[in-house]
């Protein structure tokens, strides 16, 4: 691949990198606060790729005026271009990958993948509720209190939770929420179960907003044998999937 | 992946993706037409072509199993972005600001020494491992001796702040696990560094020559220095990315549990599993983390080995220094690494 191309693929990366960072379509893969420096590096990708062009072009605009004895300094260049990195007709992938497929966020498959993961979850104390009636928590929050602080910190209250779900072992759905440390590739689901008035029929990695209370009841998730506790389900919905999936 | 173009003319040697023959210049006429006929015309062919297959692709990719592998991909490559992007920034300030006398100076005379030194000044720096591998090469360009640049780039992704206060936020009730990844990770740092100075052959590191390093003119040297290292690094970072997902679509979690119970063994598997799944070192204290059913020294392992072997990283050294060197380097590290990291479990866990 010569100068010029590499030029466009950098042009190419840059830009879709951009994009996705200037739309909400990079919470898909990465946390929230990455977002200043995808704009930074995709800026300084387009940067390289203007700067190369217009070291590529310069001398062939300069040359167009006087003639033959450039010629052989021309020559020279593809010479180079022969020994440029092959490996740069890859770097498209991830372009095209997040202009033209933009890949769904994590879902069903995944958890399906991995076990629960609330092991780095347990808190020496756990701060009230916060206000109002259902009081909105994370599914993270809810199971983390529910486990380890075995419902003390929830008491009585409701509470609603925004996850997608999944058909469990025994085909009631499993309210589930995906959490990212960095990037999509150590993405871990929290899983929550669903007891009482469960949502039933409903498709894989269908989004639902669920209000309820904190129940005793315990599950084992098969895959790292860690507990996955239930929620008794006073009422449901089903919402659009929220701008940022992960939590 | 490029396709021959088979345009059916009569003169089936002018295959347009491939450098002019030698040859060839007999008829300068049509030398001229193969050179315009040159990458950027390929290129643009297949994007048109991509974009027209838009919606079978997208298709073809809407299987879950084949969506979360894009989905992962995708998400490394973004993640890396501007860990790459800085580091070969950073790389290029070196190889083409930085005078070789400053690194004379810098560091102490005496190559040993140096590589000590060396592994601590990758505390400061905050990147992780696709930042430091062009950084590395910049610097033994630039004449800093390989054992010291080889100490700097392990050290540099495993022990800097931003990954031990993820270490440390990540393992709320083992503060000990902070302590011991960072000692097991300079420990492995300074032993490749030495024993690089004593097995290692400079031979075995092959920088591709950089005529356009030395332009007189600085500012085209760096950009220039700055489109070959991402195009590069982030070729090989695509192939270890690709590698990544794979192994994270294709290995399922319980798997690993059956391995959990023998100490040995699990020390082992979550070695290899540092290296197949190639996470970044800011994040990997949190998966580490929820491994539960391992122990605390076989996650140690984890946290040692990934951000010096993992498959990102040997690709990029492969691109970087040579197949030579990777192929020795990268199973050296994971020796050095897995032993280091069990004995410091031992001790302190």
């Amino acid at each position: 691949m010569n100068r010029q191309a590499q030029a466009c693929v950098l042009l190419l990366l840059g830009g879709a990198v951009l994009r996705a960072s200037l739309t909400d379509l990079y919470l898909r893969y990465v946390k929230e606060g990455l977002r200043p420096f995808l704009i930074a590096a995709s800026l300084l990708l387009i940067a390289a790729a203007v700067m190369t062009l217009w070291y590529e072009m310069r001398p062939a605009l300069r040359r167009t005026t006087p003639a033959a004895d450039e010629t052989h300094d021309d020559h020279d260049d593809h010479g180079h271009a022969h020994h440029e990195p092959r490996v740069a007709w890859l770097l498209i992938l991830p372009a095209l990958g997040l202009l033209l497929v933009a890949p769904p966020a994590l879902g069903a498959y995944a958890a399906n993948q991995s076990g629960t993961s609330l092991a780095a979850g347990g808190l020496p104390e756990y701060p009230p509720l916060p206000d109002g009636d259902p009081a909105d928590i994370s599914v993270y929050d809810y199971a983390v209190r529910a486990v380890f602080d075995k419902g003390q910190s929830i008491g009585d209250r409701r509470v609603r939770v925004t996850g997608f779900t999944v058909a469990g072992a025994d085909k009631q759905p499993v309210l589930i929420r995906m959490r990212l440390s960095c990037c999509a590739a150590d993405g871990q689901p929290t899983k929550v179960g669903l007891s009482g008035n469960t949502p039933a029929g409903l498709a894989d990695d269908t989004w639902i907003e669920v209000t309820g209370r904190y129940t005793t009841r315990m599950g084992r998730d098969p895959i790292n044998d860690f507990e996955i506790p239930y929620l008794e389900v006073e009422s449901w919905r089903q919402v659009p999937a929220p701008r940022d999936p992960y939590e | 992946m490029v396709a021959p173009e088979r345009t059916g003319t009569a003169d089936p040697g002018e295959a347009p993706a491939a450098p002019p023959p030698a040859p060839a210049p007999a008829e300068p006429h049509r030398s001229r037409l193969t050179d315009r006929i040159g990458s950027v015309e390929v290129l643009a062919a297949l994007l048109i072509l991509l974009i027209a297959l838009r919606e079978p692709l997208a298709g073809l990719l809407s299987a879950p199993s084949l969506a979360t592998w894009t989905t992962v991909f995708v998400s490394v490559m973004v993640q890396a972005v501007p860990f790459l992007v800085f580091g070969v920034l950073l790389s290029a300030v070196i190889a083409v600001f930085v005078p070789r006398s400053f690194w004379a100076r810098a560091l102490p005379r005496h190559p040993a020494l140096a590589v000590p030194v060396a592994s601590a000044a990758g505390v400061v720096l905050p990147g992780c491992e696709c930042g430091s591998v062009p950084i590395a090469g910049s610097l033994i360009r630039r004449g800093v001796t390989p054992a010291a640049a080889l100490a700097f780039l392990l050290a540099a992704p495993a022990i800097n702040p931003i990954v031990l206060t993820a270490t440390a936020v990540a393992f709320p009730a083992n503060p000990e696990m902070v302590l011991g990844r960072a000692v097991a990770s300079l420990i492995v740092a300074m032993v490749m560094g030495w024993l690089w100075l004593r097995l290692g052959r400079t031979e075995w590191i092959r920088l591709p020559r950089r005529p356009d390093l030395d332009d007189t003119r600085r500012a085209a040297a760096f950009w220039s220095a700055v489109r070959h290292d991402v195009v590069h690094a982030g070729g090989f970072l695509v192939i270890g990315a690709a590698a990544a997902a794979s192994i994270n679509v294709l290995v399922p979690e319980r798997w690993l549990r059956a391995l959990a119970d023998e100490p040995v063994l699990a020390v082992l598997a979550m070695a290899v599993l540092a290296v197949l799944l190639s996470i970044c070192s800011e994040a990997d204290a949190f998966v580490a983390a929820s491994l539960s059913q391992f122990s605390l020294t076989a996650r140690l392992t984890f946290l040692v080995v990934g951000p010096m072997v993992d498959l990102k990283l040997i690709s990029m050294q492969t691109g970087i220094f040579g197949r030579g060197f990777a192929a020795r380097f990268a199973p050296a590290t994971f020796v050095v690494a897995v032993v280091v990291a069990a004995v410091t479990g031992m001790v302190l866990l």
